[in-house]
């Protein structure tokens, strides 16, 4: 028998959130762990490292933002840096919106501070099937909650270890290599894949314009990507 | 922490809450995001990754080189990432490899 329509949909638990996003926490602790980590070899101790993981908490952000400091560059790119990375927010909190829309906003605000990659991607999986509003707000904040709180211990624990690590040992090669394997799930299809390949050029041919380069090569490889994108489909 | 952290930390913050929030707090205000912006967002990620690992592979000390450490362990760590898509292993893997290449070049 169908459900007829004025049926309640099934609602979901605090618990539901968690289950579902702990699997993902595989890869969030050794990222983590390395964010914590660059923050005492750039010279922000183990205290900016909290302060980064609480405040900003994101972690390509906080990685590049980090790193960028730790080379001297001023406060203002490191910013802009950060926040372009950030953008894909965007993205996600237009997603999430409609599922979202019935709960108060005061707790949406919480909820903003609290989406990240790994939150949205299991919130999304979840609410393609029926669930009440108050159902949706309890998975989301479970799993957000999870994730946050992982965050912040292995940001914490990656500090420590760093502070024990000694300085000649070339670990800061980790945050490309972190950034790399972030790329490599990112680029789905031709036009991600152009987005990346004219930034990285562009990025190595501008380097001697300095901190100006990222910037400069992130637009330009976005603007490629896109530009392949919408272009009008002529199909043979 | 230097006080410069201290500031980019706290304008990130605020400028990424903002982010997150630009839609989820606005939900009742507004529709849904236009496909062709959908499409510009969607490069960010890519375009801004590889804009913070290429110039450490090909310009790992500031001039650009094809024959570095750096550059030859990245491809590895490449290889890695895209076929096991395990961050933890890409790390490991380049940075074993960066350092064993670093004693023969």
């Amino acid at each position: 028998m169908s459900a007829p329509e004025d049926t309640p949909a099934p609602t979901a638990s605090l618990a539901d959130g968690v289950r579902a996003i702990v699997p993902l926490l595989i890869g969030v602790v050794p990222f983590g762990l390395v964010a914590g980590l660059t923050a005492v070899q750039t010279g922000q101790g183990w205290l900016g490292a909290v302060v980064f993981s609480v405040v900003v908490y994101a972690g390509a952000a906080q990685l590049a933002a980090l790193d960028l400091l730790g080379g001297g560059t001023s406060v203002l790119v490191v910013v802009l840096t950060a926040l372009v990375i950030n953008s894909r927010y965007v993205l996600y909190s237009a997603s999430l919106a409609p599922s979202l829309s019935e709960v108060p906003r005061t707790r949406r605000l919480l909820g903003s501070y609290l989406l990240t990659d790994q939150g949205y991607a299991v919130s999304l999986v979840r609410f393609r099937s029926p669930v009440d509003a108050p159902g949706r707000w309890r998975f989301y904040l479970g799993a957000s909650t999870v994730m946050w709180a992982t965050w912040q211990v292995s940001t914490v624990l990656g500090a420590l270890v760093g502070g024990a690590v000694p300085s000649d040992v070339p670990l800061s090669f980790a945050v490309p290599l972190a950034f790399l394997a972030l790329l490599v799930p990112v680029v789905t299809d031709t036009p991600t894949a152009l987005a990346a390949v004219v930034s990285g050029v562009v990025v190595v041919v501008a380097y001697p314009l300095g901190t100006g380069a990222f910037p400069l090569a992130a637009v330009c490889g976005i603007a490629a990507g896109a530009a392949l994108a919408l272009l009008p489909r002529r199909t043979a | 922490m230097t006080t410069a952290g201290l500031v980019a930390a706290i304008l990130i913050g605020l400028g990424t809450v903002a982010l997150r929030g630009s839609v989820v707090v606005l939900a009742e205000k507004m529709g849904e995001v236009p496909p062709r912006v959908t499409q510009v967002l969607r490069m960010i990620p890519a375009a801004s990754l590889a804009a913070l690992v290429t110039p450490a592979l090909f310009r790992p000390a500031g001039a650009f080189d094809l024959l570095s450490p750096e550059l030859l362990a990245g491809v590895l760590a490449l290889l890695v990432a895209w076929w096991t898509k395990n961050l933890f292993l890409t790390i490991v893997v380049g940075l074993v490899a960066v350092a064993l290449l670093g004693l023969v070049l």
